[in-house]
């Protein structure tokens, strides 16, 4: 279809601003990061750029780099796997067996935090898990022996504070593909003879599978580069991973090239994540 | 599963995702600085946060930013929004596409590649910063929640305008706009947020001193507790709630009764 002119200037006013300011604040930010990231050094101080690999090098050579990455990954294979886990019967409920105003009052519910505050609710648990703190009172009070439950600045303080920030994700998305889901393709396998275990895994997951993976991508992407959670719930000892490597040498080593190299390293493997499960993605869309 | 277990786990769900945020609020009442029980009521805290200067000077700097980034976010994502909707032209898929960046890759990369980029332009940190990096964040969002609106308008009803000689300017502001209306206020309540809660972006390109407020509340958290802190979350995320509750009473997002 060709376009007239008017058209053509109508599509380039209407859309270019949008567009030049993405450009200015995110693609040419990106570009010049990955410019960095092959510098030997920061040029702030006005010495010629030299370029080196040695940044991409660090990061096959050390252990350190490498092992924190794959802490990070594996760090967002268990928070993404407990919050599909728990997610998918959330969503089910909801989905299925709730009617009317009532569904959409505890849907607004689920995913109401999800719009708050992600500082702020890491914090609300940072209360609760301290040692003598809240939870382990209220635990101590509800059962006859002593509890000793300290979990802030841990792996486990981590993971839980990561779940809550991320599993309204996964309800939400695995909620829209399951409520396009016909019901009566159940009772017929139900009519049919068919077992709770064959329907949910020949009927209910195929279908639900796009909604259910656009979640899970949802989840691991940010929990891979996630900083804030290890940070407050982590603490010093547990609270170590990829995404907070990366913020050291942006803000106390200030090795800016070092911590762009890293960071586009993380970024390819957020692409790859991406590119893996676009076919599925796409699904989803539709 | 039957039908009472179900909404148990559901109820689990619900106690798992608000309980942290009630003793939050809970605690931000408790005379005692330490969490100390039992329970004593005490408006101390709150009394506090009003007389400290800097938090209400970085309260201040976080609404003008996101009233900032909501206008611009808005009025830039509407006018692409209508542009992507009403025409078909070749590259359409590839702009649509290039959306997709400022919402998948993590915030601590692109908040670090905007610190190197700014800085070495020249922009560095501070406000302007800050509402430059926010509004790129924000304008995606405004778009898929403008499209979606969109898509429920019959492109009918501007041709009929057109036809009977409404020029393109004034089909868009008689016909196209009101109709979208909605989407739009949606739009620009979802960029406040985006804006109002960014703390990763924000650490980065806020200048110390001159902070907004999750920036400010984290640095606080990383020196030591205090209560004052409890106080100012417990009014942000009752902020939030309340703005995402308008959100949902304008712009139906959980699909059909």
């Amino acid at each position: 279809m060709a376009l007239a002119r008017r058209d053509i200037v109508q599509i380039a006013g209407l859309i270019s601003p949008a567009y030049l300011w993405l450009t200015a604040a995110v693609f040419l930010p990106l570009s010049a990061m990955l410019y960095f990231s092959f510098l030997s050094s920061a040029p702030f101080d006005g010495s010629a750029p030299v370029f080196s690999l040695e940044h991409y090098q660090a990061f096959l050579d050390r252990p350190l780099y490498r092992g924190l990455l794959w802490k990070s990954i594996q760090l967002g294979l268990v928070v993404t796997v407990i919050c599909v886990l728990v997610g998918f019967p959330c969503a089910w409920v909801l989905a299925k067996m709730i009617r009317g105003r009532w569904r959409e009052a505890l849907f607004l519910l689920v995913i109401l935090p999800f719009w708050t505050n992600s500082l702020v609710r890491v914090f609300s648990w940072a209360i609760l898990l301290r040692g003598n703190g809240i939870l382990e009172r209220g635990l101590d009070a509800v059962l006859p022996f002593d509890v000793s439950l300290n979990l802030m600045f841990s792996y486990p303080a981590v993971v839980i504070g990561l779940v809550h920030s991320y599993l309204p994700y996964v309800i939400l998305t695995t909620y829209l593909s399951l409520q396009a889901l016909d019901d009566s393709l159940i009772e017929a396998a139900r009519s049919l003879g068919a077992r709770w275990g064959t329907i949910l895994w020949r009927i209910i997951l195929p279908l639900a599978a796009p909604g259910i993976i656009a979640g899970a991508v949802l989840v691991f992407v940010p929990v891979v580069g996630s900083v804030l959670e290890p940070r407050i719930l982590g603490g010093r000892a547990a609270g170590t991973f990829y995404g907070t490597v990366i913020e050291d040498q942006f803000t106390a080593v200030f090795n800016w090239p070092l911590g762009a190299a890293l960071s586009f390293i993380l970024l390819a493997v957020v692409l790859a994540c991406l590119a893996l499960t676009a076919p599925m993605l796409r699904k989803a869309q539709t | 599963m039957s039908v009472i277990a179900g909404r148990v786990f559901l109820g689990a769900v619900l106690v798992f995702l608000y309980l942290p945020i009630a003793v939050m609020a809970l605690m931000s009442f408790n005379a005692s600085p330490f969490y100390a029980l039992p329970f004593e009521f005490s408006t101390t805290w709150y009394t506090r946060l009003a007389g400290n200067a800097e938090m209400q000077a970085a309260a201040a700097r976080s609404l003008i930013i996101a009233s900032a980034t909501a206008l611009i976010a808005t009025a830039l994502g509407t006018a692409a929004a209508i542009a992507l909707w009403r025409f078909e032209f070749p590259g359409k898929r590839v702009l649509q596409l290039l959306l997709f960046p400022p919402i998948a890759i993590p915030w601590l990369i692109t908040g670090t590649a905007m610190l190197i980029f700014f800085f070495s332009v020249g922009i560095g940190r501070g406000t302007p910063a800050l509402i430059l990096g926010h509004v790129a964040l924000a304008i995606p969002y405004v778009i898929v929640v403008v499209a979606a609106r969109l898509r429920t308008f019959d492109p009918v009803l501007e041709e009929a305008a057109r036809s009977l000689g409404a020029g393109a300017w004034t089909v868009t502001r008689r016909i196209t706009l009101p109709w979208i209306a909605p989407g739009i206020v949606a739009g620009a309540l979802f960029a406040f947020a985006v804006s109002f809660d960014q703390f990763v972006v924000s650490y980065f390109l806020a200048t110390p001193g001159d902070t907004t407020l999750p920036v400010l509340i984290y640095t606080a958290i990383r020196k030591g507790f205090t209560p004052e802190i409890n106080a100012v979350s417990t009014l942000i995320i009752l902020a939030s709630m309340l703005l995402m509750f308008l959100v949902s009473r304008v712009f139906r997002f959980g699909g059909e009764r």
